[in-house]
């Protein structure tokens, strides 16, 4: 085997996107097309800004929960600030973005200074960000703002005749961005020392506090902007957006073969996790007869398959160090 | 007496206190108990009815804390449960028949304890985290319970299975007894036997518990096994209490409300030392805070704001860190020493 064990996860998840995607294209007519594959970029775009966010957070050995209720709270900010109080959206949009990585940072900062564990930290958030929807407006506010009824609706043309959208676009730029700050900057390596060993990290002088902080700052700053994203995509505001969103976020970043212990793992591996949460809701479309429930149990079943394979290949590892 | 305040119980109880206390001067009717055909009626006695599935969840879910672990499957027990045993019975001829209701509580139950023990061994025996083992169950079980439910609400017709959820025995509600008998079998479990003993050992170090002799494994597939046990019998109350199965929001959200009771009650997340009654109290917290609020007419959503202040104010409260901030902050002499001492600690 020359292929480095690190790398097998994320080939793995690669395989599996490829194998399902054909297997798609082989039961149904009309399934192999470049729109088909643009559509899971443009129906999961916010999925996937926030998962790259969380991806930041797992990998420095933290959790997020807050991130489906910050993009409920962001769709429900923008939808009252537009559309009830008339605010233009070119100061809303960076307003919710800010919000989202002021609360973010906060949660950082709780968790680092008084040393409470993420998980219990962001659950706060969590109710803490669901239940100010609610203190804005207990029911929907549909946008029709001209602006994001036209990010709504503008399609980009790409050459073979498919289009894609503006959110799809900014999620690729995020992914791409997040690629290039986790292998290639500073903060990316202090975020997989952490993840490997904070006892280890602050030893070494590495900006601990700094980088855990900015790890939620960075995940709040994504949850907020897929909420932007996410109300282009809904033009509404509501309190129950997106519930058990952080669900799905986490499991696609474990499907794309990033440990949960921290340390290990890719944002593109989390990119082609997305992508195969989209084709199993999209196979599940073709098909027709079958429920929306099934997505939850497959998604079930390769969260354990994922989990049982990293678990195979870190007990490989470990008995090797011994 | 002056260390009155360093009990387990003292902020668990004074926060309940505070909460009734706030009742008593807002809405005085909150204390007051009537009787009807026998029966008990009042706020308190709901709060006891209501709060009775969070408090066994929460019940289970400390044994599990308690080994370092956490388990967020509950909630999709709590909806697997319901939806199979009001399965079983709206499948049955007469919905009366005493078989058939014992038929599919026993499903029920198997099959929460079946659930519980796959928790159990992918913790244990799989060495999987427990987070993310139970995530595994927390999002397909979600699934089953749809899936069993066809995605719709199951009503059934069953006098003698809503009596388990809302029936009264002696004057009270009948939940209040089975909460009573599971709390009453957990302590004597593991106050009056060695297993209260194993178990915080396993949370406190699973190695050095294995070396003293105690089977680790053994343990944590057991704990995981009561909650799911717990949980699904918090099912079964909360889907006789309404008669019908929910597969989509019943037990919605129970995980965070058990683990937030949890933690309220004093047990730290970190594994360890772990308190039933305490728990019991966090749970009961939880129920008052939703019915005061529904009583004194907010918008009941707004209880998540007041829920993310108590976790915010409880998890500071227990930050052994919070308080260094504000000794070192009041303290006047400083010595060197005692500045490394704090940083070291994590």
């Amino acid at each position: 085997m020359s292929l480095n064990r690190k790398y097998i996860p994320i080939v793995v998840t690669i395989l599996l996107f490829i194998i399902m995607f054909v297997a798609g294209s082989f039961r149904y007519t009309g399934f192999f097309s470049l729109q088909v594959l643009m559509n899971l970029l443009i129906d999961n775009a916010f999925l996937l800004i926030t998962a790259v966010g969380m991806s930041f957070v797992i990998l420095s050995g933290g959790i997020d929960l807050s991130v489906g209720s910050m993009i409920a709270l962001s769709t429900m900010v923008s939808a009252s600030l537009v559309q009830q109080h008339g605010w233009p959206p070119v100061v809303v949009i960076p307003l919710v973005l800010l919000m989202g990585a002021a609360f973010g940072s906060g949660m950082g900062a709780i968790i680092h200074y008084f040393k409470i564990q993420p998980f219990i930290v962001t659950l706060a958030g969590m109710f803490m960000a669901r239940g100010l929807c609610y203190v804005i407006s207990i029911d929907t506010i549909t946008i029709d703002n001209s602006f994001y009824t036209a990010v709504a609706q503008t399609k980009i043309t790409l050459p073979g005749g498919s289009f894609i959208s503006i959110s799809a676009i900014i999620a690729l730029i995020v992914a791409a961005v997040a690629i290039y700050t986790a292998h290639y900057t500073r903060f990316g390596r202090n975020v997989y020392a952490l993840g490997g060993s904070e006892q280890s990290s602050l030893l070494m002088g590495l900006p601990v506090a700094r980088t855990k902080i900015m790890v939620y700052t960075l995940s709040g700053l994504c949850s907020a902007l897929a909420g932007v994203v996410f109300t282009f995509y809904m033009l509404s505001g509501y309190g129950l957006h997106a519930v058990g969103f952080e669900l799905d976020t986490i499991a696609a970043v474990v499907i794309g073969g990033t440990l949960l212990t921290g340390g290990v793992g890719y944002v593109l591996g989390t990119f082609f996790g997305v992508l195969i949460q989209g084709v199993i809701q999209t196979i599940i479309s073709f098909e027709g007869t079958l429920s929306s429930w099934w997505t939850k149990i497959v998604i079930g079943l390769l969260l354990f398959i994922f989990i049982l394979l990293q678990r195979v290949l870190s007990a490989r590892g470990s008995s090797l160090k011994r | 007496m002056g260390k009155i305040y360093k009990h387990h119980l003292f902020w668990p109880l004074s926060v309940l206190a505070a909460l009734l206390l706030f009742n008593l001067f807002y809405s005085p009717d909150f204390f007051s108990i009537t009787m009807h055909d026998g029966h008990l009626y009042g706020s308190l006695i709901d709060i006891l009815n209501f709060g009775a599935p969070l408090i066994l969840v929460a019940i289970g879910m400390t044994l599990v804390v308690a080994t370092k672990g956490i388990d967020l499957s509950v909630g999709s027990i709590v909806a697997i449960s319901g939806a199979i045993a009001c399965l079983t019975i709206s499948k049955g001829a007469d919905q009366n028949v005493m078989g058939l209701i014992l038929t599919s509580v026993l499903i029920a139950v198997g099959l929460s304890l079946f659930l519980g023990a796959w928790n159990g061994l992918l913790v244990s025996v799989g060495g999987i985290q427990p987070i993310i083992a139970t995530l595994i169950l927390m999002v397909a079980g979600r699934g089953i319970a749809q899936l069993v439910t066809g995605g719709q609400i199951i009503t059934v017709t069953s006098a003698k299975y809503a009596y388990l959820g809302s029936g009264s025995l002696a004057t009270l509600p009948f939940s209040i007894f089975v909460v009573a008998a599971v709390l009453v079998i957990a302590l004597l479990l593991t106050r009056k036997t060695a297993l209260g003993l194993f178990i915080e050992s396993v949370g406190c170090n699973p190695s050095a518990s294995l070396m003293s002799g105690i089977r680790a494994n053994g343990v944590i597939l057991s704990v995981y096994v009561f909650c799911g046990l717990c949980a699904g019998i918090a099912g079964l109350l909360l889907s006789s209490n309404v008669s019908s199965a929910d597969g989509n929001n019943a037990g919605l959200w129970y995980e965070l409300d058990a683990i937030l009771a949890v933690v309220i009650g004093g047990t730290s997340l970190n594994g360890g030392r772990f308190y039933l009654t305490g728990t019991v109290i966090g749970a009961l917290i939880i129920q008052t805070l939703t019915t005061t609020i529904y009583m004194i007419g907010v918008p009941p959503e707004i209880t998540l704001v007041v829920k993310a202040f108590v976790v915010l104010a409880v998890c500071l409260i227990q930050s052994d860190s919070f308080w260094a901030v504000f000794a070192s902050r009041w303290k006047t002499r400083h010595y060197p020493g005692e500045k490394e001492g704090i940083h070291h600690v994590s």
